[in-house]
């Protein structure tokens, strides 16, 4: 069990990481959800002891390893830029680290063999790692992280340079490797997407702060706050602000849309109202929908899917459809929402109505 | 990317620190202890103050010999450097010819100092030497014994043959960590040859160089062993560097006084030249 | 801007290649049309940047020609051709500022320096790097360099041709969306003949005309997206566009119907196969349908991914994968339908037309 207390950084006039606690299981996989800078890779550095924290403690099953050297501890990284030898062969790349730590040549090949055929390397094993493509220098590096049989494994926005289907494969075997092994895994991703597909818990960053933590869809599906949702959000997520009197979502006294039954016990007032691009549509997916008009700024085709960015009441908004819709800009369209599927934020940003089933991470 | 402050560093580094008091520190006030007494043997001392210092900087003799020194490591880098870099920069990457090259690089830093020597006393005499011989069958009148600029020549050819390989090499181990996306960037934005010099590989070797600088610098400016097995100083005074005066001083007239005192401004000189070296180099890589 | 050749291209990095698999390249031939847009897509080591750098002219092709608008340019260098090209991982000369980055390409063939400010100045717009202009790039983040390293493929106005091998991998999706959309308009504005390496489908299909799609050395299928994801020609293509990727089956056709194992399906067409061929019903994770009629399946696990939930099932003693609506319900009895008009069939793994 890894253990953050209270941790913080600040480097000279600027915090990378804000007061954070957080708690990761044995044989756990944990996301680290959020864009650049967000303090994804500090948080990790700091996990493995490459800096030491400003305040806080971090324990590892109960001891205190605040100060101990990542040389000291059993932790595994790679890098978004990964780093290979480039004097040596695929296949010593991958057994370096058990040959620092000293185990038997049987071992060694049987390990080697094993990742390299994980991570589809096996026909490149006596190549150096200049001779090889983009991605499959990338894989070496991971195979090298996987061999070495860490208790904590740190990988910075490790597929990255993968092709989709080997990502596909990997998001299968990997959280499988480690639960086996019962290491603790931290997987830092800037995308949503790869963050509901690889499950476990996620823990949004934002400007580095961890927002919320908890298992990954039911951060997804009841977000605490604004910030948590639209990092959880690509496309990015819809909003509007719109003050619910009674039955109805108005802005300057016009109603815009009905509140739904999840959240008609909120209190009338001002809330920021979110919601995903793929419950906004052109056809009525439902008797309850709402129906709205609106503009539209341009469709981006993405294969079975379209992209239909709208102006409508007032806010940019994008609509995920299915098929194909090439429609000309400045169309004026109708369009539904999934009034279902609308969320509520207060003006300090935390989410009113519907519970918040994942505990929340204090962020001071 | 910051580094991890940790205070044991400290402890490893005292090793170090003991090691350099006892083989620099207390030689060093040895010498400082003559250079400012004096001795007529019998172990007898008196009190000299600056005297000695006094006596060195005055005469003709020291200010001769800085200057040769001065213009001996100007010509020694600005030949060696870009010669360095120009043989790292034409040397293989990958293939059989890169070991080749290395050995070939190495062999005249592995023979010893005073072998150097030796070797090309022997190879510019006219009468057995090769190179000698050869340039005198051309016509050529050399003979680094009596002529000033032909003992120039040899020393400097020397030196050259001797240490240029050190640039060669650092520049080289600079050179191969470049990625190879650099070059083919550079290829698809048009550099010039000059530009993929100029702003991929120099600023990649930029470190390594100024430690062949700085090494290159403070070897020339203590040349000692050539010109004393070679010329032993002359024609004349004409390759009486410091340290070749410094020795004829305390060995020769038994000057142990001005000879303190003389070797500890030398020393100084170095110190004071390679901290400015440094400090430009640098600051200049922290502006532009 | 060109339109450019590829004639018998065969590429291996070794000396004296013999054997196919001795070849990165196996045999391309295909033409790049003037102006068009296309994503290269395809599994990791097929030959998608060995192929871009034989287009730049950074490497030279084992066998065959490349033309640019019908001129041989085979033996061309890199500079001669006068193509961009942005790189899989960002090349940034550090020792100088973002804008001399970007204006190096520019300076290197002697444009104006007015033109060059004003090219500049756009670009660094465009990848938002503006309070940035005058600052050394050394210290930069690993996106901020790659953004730089995308503007300097995208500052020259007269190239032939802009070939860009992943160029928005480590920049945060928010971002992509952004960049892409300005992608997008650049292509509109210059008509640059592009093509654009990428692992990801998105960003392949939003930014495309043409879709190619490699795999191991060899192209398979050229198309708009729509072709590629309803009517891929080869089971890799339906396997690799997609995710999850088309659920392939083994069958044995019957005249116009097929067998499954035992599961009876019928067929819109009546595809003529050769004797002994292998063959195989493609169907994707999308159109199959689960309710509580049509055939029996075992439901193993059930992926909830948000926008839609993916479930893993054995049907006719297969795995099979079913996409459905994230407000969709999986019955207590499931049974599963496929769309008639998506089921594509297949003869040793190329796909056998029915209308075609
Ligand atoms: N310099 C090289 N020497 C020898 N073989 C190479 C070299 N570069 C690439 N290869 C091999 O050629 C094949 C194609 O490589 P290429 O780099 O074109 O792949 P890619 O499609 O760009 O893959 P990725 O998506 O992983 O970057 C691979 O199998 C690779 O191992
Ligand atoms: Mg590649």
């Amino acid at each position: 069990m890894l253990e953050l207390k209270n941790i913080t950084k600040v480097v000279g006039a600027d915090t990378h990481i804000h007061p954070t606690d957080l708690v990761l299981e044995r044989g756990s996989l944990n996301v680290l959800l959020g864009p650049t800078l967000s303090g994804k890779t500090s948080l990790m550095r700091l996990m493995a002891g490459l800096d030491k924290p400003t305040t806080g403690t971090i324990t590892f099953d109960g001891k205190d390893v605040t100060g101990v050297r990542v040389q000291d501890r059993s932790v595994a990284m790679v890098y978004q830029q990964f780093i290979n030898y480039p004097a040596m062969t695929v296949y010593e790349n991958i057994a370096s680290p058990m040959r620092i730590s000293g185990k038997d040549a049987a071992t060694i090949d049987r390990e080697v063999r094993k990742a390299a055929e994980l991570m589809k390397l096996t026909p490149y094993l006596e190549r150096t790692p200049l001779n090889l493509s983009g991605g499959q220098q990338q894989r070496t590096a991971l195979a090298r992280a996987i061999v070495k049989n860490a208790s904590l494994v740190l990988l910075d926005e490790p597929l990255a340079n993968l092709d989709y289907k080997l990502r596909e494969e990997l998001r299968e075997e990997l959280p499988k490797l480690f639960a086996a092994s019962g290491s603790i895994f931290v997987y830092a991703t800037t995308e949503p997407q790869e963050a509901l597909l690889l499950g476990g818990n996620t823990a949004t960053l934002s400007q580095g702060r961890i927002s919320q933590f908890g298992p990954t869809i039911s951060v997804y599906r009841k977000p605490a706050d604004i910030v948590t949702a639209k990092t959880f959000a690509d496309p990015p997520l819809n909003t509007i602000d719109l003050v619910k009197s009674g039955d109805a979502f108005e802005r300057d006294g016009i109603t815009v849309l009905p509140v739904p039954a999840h959240l008609s016990g909120i209190a009338d007032g001002a809330y920021t109202i979110a919601f995903h691009p793929h419950h906004l549509s052109l056809a009525r997916p439902h008797q309850t929908a709402a129906t709205l008009k609106a503009r539209i700024i341009i469709s981006e085709i993405a294969g079975s899917e379209s992209f239909i960015h709208v102006d409508c009441a007032g806010s940019r908004w994008v609509m995920l459809e299915h098929g194909i819709h090439d429609i000309e800009p400045d169309t004026a369209i109708e369009l539904f929402v999934d009034t279902r599927h609308l969320m509520a934020f207060g003006a300090d940003g935390r989410a009113i109505g519907g519970s918040a089933d994942s505990h929340t991470v204090r962020g001071a | 990317m910051e580094k991890t402050w940790n205070n044991k560093a400290w402890f490893m580094v005292l090793p170090v620190l003991v090691l350099v008091a006892f083989s620099a520190v207390i030689p060093l006030m040895t010498v400082v202890n003559y250079s400012v007494q004096d001795t007529f043997g019998n172990n007898e001392f008196f009190w000299a103050g600056t005297d000695w210092f006094i006596q060195v900087l005055q005469s003709d003799r020291f200010w001769d010999a800085l200057t040769r020194n001065l213009i001996f490591s100007a010509i020694i880098l600005t030949i060696e450097i870009p010669l360095g870099i120009l043989i790292a920069l034409n040397m293989p990457k990958t293939g059989f010819g890169v070991p080749v090259c290395l050995v070939l690089m190495s062999l005249p830093l592995l023979i010893p100092w005073n072998v150097v020597g030796t070797i090309w006393q022997v190879f510019g005499r006219v009468d057995i030497g090769l190179l000698g011989y050869t340039l005198a069958a051309l016509g050529i009148n050399y003979n680094y014994v009596n002529n000033v600029f032909d003992a120039w020549v040899t020393l400097i050819v020397m030196d050259i043959w001797h240490w240029t390989s050190l640039v060669v090499l650092l520049c080289y181990a600079g050179l191969v960590s470049i990625p190879d996306a650099y070059y083919q960037a550079a290829k698809i934005d048009g550099a010039s040859r000059w530009a993929v010099f100029r702003y991929i590989q120099l600023p990649k070797m930029k470190r390594v160089l100024l430690i062949a600088f700085l090494l290159r610098f403070m070897d020339s400016f203590m040349i000692y062993t050539e010109p004393f097995v070679v010329t032993g100083g002359g024609p004349g005074n004409a390759t009486t560097f410091l340290s070749i005066d410094l020795v004829k001083t305390a060995i020769g007239q038994f000057d142990l006084g001005p000879a303190a005192a003389l070797s500890l401004i030398y020393f100084l000189i170095i110190l004071l030249l390679s901290w400015i070296f440094y400090t430009v180099m640098t600051n200049s890589d922290a502006q532009s | 801007m060109a339109r450019i050749n590829l004639d018998h291209i065969r590429h291996a990095y070794g000396p004296n290649p013999k054997k196919p698999s001795d070849y990165s390249l196996k045999e391309v031939h295909h033409e790049w049309n003037d102006g068009g847009a296309y994503a290269l897509l395809g599994p990791s080591g097929c030959g998608k940047t060995t192929l871009l750098n034989i287009i730049s002219g950074l490497l030279q092709p084992s066998e065959g020609k490349i033309l640019f608008d019908g001129k041989d340019v085979t033996n061309l260098s890199t500079q001669d051709r006068n193509i961009a090209q942005v790189f899989q991982f960002p090349v940034i000369y550090d020792t100088m500022t973002v804008y001399d980055n970007l204006a190096f390409p520019l300076r290197n063939r002697h444009v104006p320096e007015a033109e060059v400010d004003r090219r500049v100045k756009e670009i660094i717009e465009m990848i938002g790097l503006s309070d940035r202009a005058k600052k050394r790039a050394q210290g930069l983040t690993a996106d901020q360099k790659q953004k730089i390293s995308l503007g300097r493929g995208l500052v020259r106005s007269d190239v032939s041709a802009i070939l860009f091998d992943e160029p928005l991998t480590v920049i945060d999706p928010h971002m992509k969306w952004v960049l892409r959309s300005q992608l997008k308009r650049l292509h509109k504005q210059f008509g640059f003949t592009m093509v654009y390496v990428t692992h990801d489908q998105t960003e392949a299909l939003t930014f495309a005309d043409k879709v190619v799609v490699m795999y191991d050395g060899e192209i398979v299928q050229i198309g708009t997206p729509a072709e590629l994801f309803e009517k891929p020609k080869h089971t890799f293509v339906g396997y690799f566009i997609g995710s999850p990727g088309m659920n392939v089956l083994p069958a044995r056709i019957d005249g116009s119907s097929v067998d499954l194992d035992g599961q009876k399906v019928a067929l819109s067409f009546a595809p003529k196969i050769a004797a002994g061929a292998k063959t195989e019903l493609g169907i994707r994770p999308e159109f199959v349908r689960l309710g509580r009629e049509g055939m029996p399946v075992t439901i193993s696990k059930v992926e909830d991914i948000g926008r839609q939930k993916i479930v893993r099932a054995s049907f006719a003693n297969r795995p099979i994968a079913i996409v459905v609506h994230e407000d969709g319900e999986i019955p207590a009895e499931p049974k599963i339908t496929f769309d008639p008009n998506a089921i594509n069939i297949y003869a040793n793994s190329w796909r056998v037309g029915g209308e075609a």
